[in-house]
C-alpha cells in the first residue's frame, strides 16, 4: 500500500498534525502493522519536498513545536489520480508450492503429504482468522475477509493439484 | 484421556461396484467441531452416514456413547437418530405446509411434547438463530439463508448431542453462510453438542476445531487442533 497517498487521503478531509495522522492511519489501515513514527515524519517530508503536502502551521508546545500539515491542490490531484487508476492483478505465477511439488515429484517424495500438512496450516490460520472476524467490528471483518478468500484460492489449488498428481509426476518425469 | 463421544474405524462401504470408504477412522469428543473435507464423491457424504446410523456399513463399527451402532436394530437406530442427533442438509428438509414455528417444534410433538411447550421451545431458538420474523411464515416463502437458520433451530430444538450438517451452506451467498456458520456454531457451543460438519469449502472448515480429510474413501486426519 502506498502510504504517502494513503496520508494525502487522510489530509484531504482537514489539516493534522503528524501524530494524529498516525493515529487515525493506525485506527483504519494500521490493523496488525502500526505505522512507526519514523515512517510518519520521512513519509511527511518527503511529500512537503515534493510540493503535496504544505506546513499550515506552526504550534508552540512543551516539546519540539507542533507542524500543521495541509494538502496542497497538485496533493489532492495525485490521490485523485491514485484512487482511479486500477492496481496491478498479482498472477503469483511463481509459487512456492508449485515449486515444491514438482520437487517433491523429481524426487520420490510423498507430494500428497506435502499438500495434507500445507492444507492444516493453511486452515490453522484460517480458523485463527475466522476467530478474529468474530471479535472484530466490521472494519476487522473485512481485512479478515480478504485474508480468508486469498487463503482460500490457495487451498482450492491444493485439492486441484492433489487431484492431478498423478498426472502431473507423469509430466514431470518423462 | 476420556472416551470420545462418537468414534468410528475401520469402516467400509460400498454401493454395488463403487467403493465409498476403505477403512475410514474418525472420533469426536464432547462439544467438539469437526469438519469433513473432501471433493465431490470423496466418500465423505458416506461417511457422516454412517457415523449418523443412517447407512450401515459393510465392516467396522461406529460407537456413540458406548453403544455400537452398526449392531442395533434399524428401530433402535432410529430412536437413537431422534433423540441424540440432529440433522442440517443442504435443503429440502422442512416439511413445506408447516410454519417454521412448526417445523421447529416437529421433533419435539413427535417426543410427545405437548404442543404449546413445544412450539415455546421453538421460539426460543428461533430468537436464538435470529429469526423470529419468519415465524408465522411456510418455507417457501423464506429465503435461503432464514430457511437454512431455521434448519438450524430444528436441529438443536432436541438439545442433540451430535449435529450432523452436510454442506449446511452449499446453496447459500458468502453472506448468508458466514451467518449460518457462527449462528451454527456459536449455538452449537452453547448447548455442548458436537458438530460434525461434512463440506468441501474452507471458509466453512474454518469455523471446526479440527478437520478429517477424506480422500477416495480413506480418511486422513492430522490432527492439527486449534
Amino acid at each position: 500500500m502506498s502510504i504517502g497517498q494513503t496520508f494525502l487521503g487522510l489530509l484531504e478531509a482537514t489539516p493534522r498534525h503528524g501524530y494524529d495522522i498516525k493515529r487515525r492511519y493506525d485506527e483504519h489501515f494500521g490493523h496488525s502493522r502500526p505505522v512507526a513514527y519514523g515512517q510518519v515524519y520521512a513519509t511527511l517530508s518527503r511529500l512537503l519536498r515534493g510540493g503535496l503536502v504544505e506546513v499550515e502551521a506552526v504550534e508552540p508546545g512543551e516539546g519540539p513545536d507542533r507542524k500543521r500539515y495541509a494538502i496542497t491542490e497538485a496533493g489532492v490531484a495525485d490521490v485523485a489520480q491514485w484512487l482511479a487508476r486500477p492496481e496491478q492483478p498479482e498472477p503469483y505465477l511463481q509459487s512456492v508450492l508449485y515449486t515444491k511439488v514438482v520437487l517433491a515429484l523429481l524426487t520420490g517424495r510423498e507430494a500428497a503429504e506435502l499438500l495434507d500438512v500445507q492444507r492444516a496450516e493453511h486452515l490453522r490460520l484460517m480458523r485463527e482468522l475466522t476467530r478474529r472476524k468474530r471479535g472484530g467490528d466490521l472494519a476487522e471483518q473485512l481485512i479478515c475477509d480478504h485474508a480468508l478468500f486469498h487463503l482460500e484460492a490457495d487451498l482450492r489449488w491444493l485439492e486441484l493439484t492433489t487431484a492431478r498428481l498423478d498426472e502431473l509426476a507423469a509430466r514431470v518425469r518423462a | 484421556m476420556s472416551a470420545p463421544l462418537l468414534v468410528a474405524e475401520g469402516l467400509h462401504r460400498s454401493f454395488g461396484e463403487t467403493v465409498a470408504l476403505v477403512d475410514a477412522a474418525l472420533r469426536i469428543d464432547e462439544g467438539e467441531v469437526v469438519a469433513v473435507l473432501g471433493s465431490s464423491g470423496s466418500g465423505k457424504s458416506t461417511l457422516l452416514h454412517c457415523l449418523a446410523g443412517i447407512v450401515r456399513p459393510d465392516r467396522g463399527r461406529v460407537v456413540f456413547d458406548g453403544r455400537d451402532l452398526v449392531t442395533m436394530s434399524d428401530a433402535q437406530r432410529s430412536a437413537l437418530r431422534r433423540e441424540q442427533f440432529g440433522f442440517v442438509f443442504q435443503f429440502g428438509q422442512l416439511v413445506p405446509e408447516l410454519t417454521c414455528l412448526e417445523n421447529v417444534a416437529l421433533p419435539l410433538r413427535l417426543a410427545r411434547v405437548p404442543r404449546r411447550e413445544a412450539e415455546q421451545r421453538a421460539g426460543q431458538w428461533l430468537e436464538r438463530l435470529e429469526v423470529t420474523e419468519v415465524a408465522d411464515k411456510r418455507p417457501g416463502e423464506v429465503s435461503g439463508g432464514q430457511g437454512q437458520r431455521v434448519a438450524v433451530a430444528r436441529a438443536l430444538v432436541t438439545r442433540p448431542r451430535v449435529i450432523f450438517a452436510d454442506e449446511p451452506t452449499g446453496a447459500l451467498d458468502s453472506l448468508n453462510g458466514e451467518r449460518v456458520m457462527r449462528l451454527l456454531t456459536e449455538a452449537a457451543r452453547d448447548s455442548g453438542a458436537a458438530v460434525v460438519l461434512v463440506t468441501h469449502e474452507a471458509r466453512v472448515a474454518a469455523y471446526s476445531d479440527r478437520e478429517v480429510v477424506v480422500r477416495d474413501g480413506r480418511t486422513r486426519n492430522l490432527e492439527v487442533a486449534a
